[in-house]
């Protein structure tokens, strides 16, 4: 029982430390040997471009119902011009880099994580390094670079999808005062929020490469481990995206 | 000379490497035979430093590869190629750009002379007309002639084979063979082969091992182990059920 108990704590620590190894030695990397323009183009791709259809399309919705739900709530106090200030502070505060993170988690950090973890079961980590090559040059690095710039831009496309997404819904639909809605947000939004967002989202991006990489590049045996992996790499990044946020926000508030 | 001293290495509560010790003479061909699980490719991924031993000693060229910076390690690697069991040809790569890979990322040759290289290395394991296909479009002898051509294309002075002609036919296995031999001839390298193919390494290697129970048994010629008298060493050889290996 203690033995079985000591086993577990050393696993724990020896985990921690290796995760917090693997981003320190990562942000390391970025600085030395960032890796090729091609490699980041590439990730960019992929972490960016093809993540811009589900961005829009949960944009466009989160705002609606934003608008729906925010003009059922300031109804009630007679406010509905303030539609547009709730609709794009809750977007750009919160929910743009919150939601971006975890549609991008679920797109790409999933795809990371699998990528990288049948890498290292097929020993193709393992052939870089017999190549005297350090493999976070060509598979950790670029990925890394890529997700940083990426999350800030897709949360920006999110946020803005999103503020004429609640307008759809309250000027067109419900018949807010379009004037009201663009000028009471304009009053009120200022670059501190716009600036916490992409604070936001950039450490995100971090948390989003980090994960999945490391998840992959120690995934276990055969294809149960890379699934095994790639499921703990979505649910570990969801978690920490949402906790950290709220370490953010009462920094950033 | 590749020399290991002492080495223990467990995973776990199993003991895979107990106390081995085990000289590779430099330019010849040396196969380490053994069971299956006695843990050949985990010796020779020490060989590399893939693997750290527990404790003991591997020296390459006289230089430790063991807890030295990674600078240091990269530097001692560069001595080596290896084929890997998988091969582990790099799957989103082209033939070509597998091939081709080491040559971009450790030399400063042009585009052409890269070209040319790779081709030069893909004719030299009979590979022709196949550098635009992906590795899962090739056969597993194909694929190992290019994680083959991969290995030498850098003209390294070691290589390491993993189970080169594992799940391959025996015109195939045979091609093989020859292609180690051949290249070997060509090039010069110091081959350390991981092989479970009785008899047909005998006539590959100079120099064979054998593995068991995480030492080394018996070390010599092949000529020496393949008219051993140890028994163990006899068993394997004859693929007999009765004898000091107890497998089942």
């Amino acid at each position: 029982m203690v033995q079985a108990l000591g086993h577990l704590t050393i696993g724990i620590v020896r985990d921690l430390g290796r995760t917090g190894w693997f981003l320190l030695y990562s942000l390391y990397m970025i600085v030395r040997r960032p890796g090729s323009f091609v490699h980041v183009l590439k990730q960019l791709r992929f972490i960016g471009t093809k993540s811009l259809f589900v961005i829009v399309l949960t944009g466009a919705f989160t705002g609606m119902v934003l608008g729906l739900q925010g003009y059922y709530t300031l109804t009630k106090f007679g406010s509905e011009g303030m539609l547009g200030t709730a609709v794009a502070l809750s977007l750009i505060r919160e929910l743009g880099p919150v939601l971006t993170a975890l549609m991008v988690t679920g797109r790409a950090g999933s795809a990371i994580t699998a990528e990288i973890g049948i890498m290292r079961i097929t020993e193709q980590i393992d052939a870089l390094e017999t190549m005297a090559l350090d493999p976070f040059k060509y598979l950790v690095t670029p990925k890394f670079i890529a997700a940083m710039i990426s999350l800030p831009l897709l949360c920006a496309i999110f946020d803005v999808i999103g503020i004429y997404g609640g307008w759809l819904v309250g000027v067109k639909l419900l018949g807010v005062n379009p004037g009201a809605y663009f000028y009471e947000m304009e009053k009120s939004v200022v670059w501190r929020d716009v600036y916490s967002g992409f604070v936001k989202s950039f450490s995100f991006g971090v948390i989003i490469a980090w994960i999945g990489c490391y998840k992959g590049y120690y995934a276990g045996h055969g294809a149960e481990g890379v699934s095994k992996a790639t499921t703990e790499s979505v649910v570990l990044t969801s978690v920490i995206i949402l906790v950290w946020d709220y370490f953010l926000t009462s920094v950033l508030l | 000379m590749i020399s290991i001293r002492n080495v223990h290495k467990s995973f776990g509560m199993q003991k895979v490497l107990d106390g081995l010790d085990l000289d590779i003479p430099d330019g010849k061909i040396t196969a380490i035979i053994g069971p299956s699980g006695e843990g050949k490719s985990v010796l020779l991924k020490h060989l590399i430093g893939l693997l750290q031993p527990d404790s003991g000693a591997v020296e390459v060229d006289g230089e430790s590869i063991i807890d030295v910076r990674r600078s240091e390690l990269n530097r001692i690697r560069e001595k080596f190629g290896m084929l890997f069991q998988n091969v582990a040809l790099f799957d989103s790569m082209t033939v070509f750009e597998n091939v081709a890979f080491p040559l971009e990322e450790k030399t400063s040759l042009s585009k052409e002379e890269i070209r040319g290289k790779v081709l030069s290395a893909l004719e030299d394991v009979g590979l022709k007309n196949i550098e635009n296909k992906f590795p899962d479009e090739l056969s597993g002898g194909m694929k190992k002639r290019v994680g083959l051509a991969r290995a030498v294309v850098l003209n390294p002075k070691i290589i390491l084979f993993d189970e080169p002609t594992t799940g391959l036919d025996p015109i195939i296995k045979r091609a093989i063979h020859q292609l180690i031999k051949d290249t070997h001839a060509k090039f010069g390298f110091t081959a350390v082969i991981v092989s479970h193919e009785i008899p047909e390494i005998f006539d590959v290697a100079q120099n064979v091992a054998m593995l068991f129970r995480g030492k080394i048994l018996q070390y010599g010629t092949s000529d020496d182990i393949k008219n051993s008298d140890h028994p163990a060493v006899r068993q394997f050889i004859s693929g007999s059920l009765d004898g000091p290996i107890q497998m089942i």
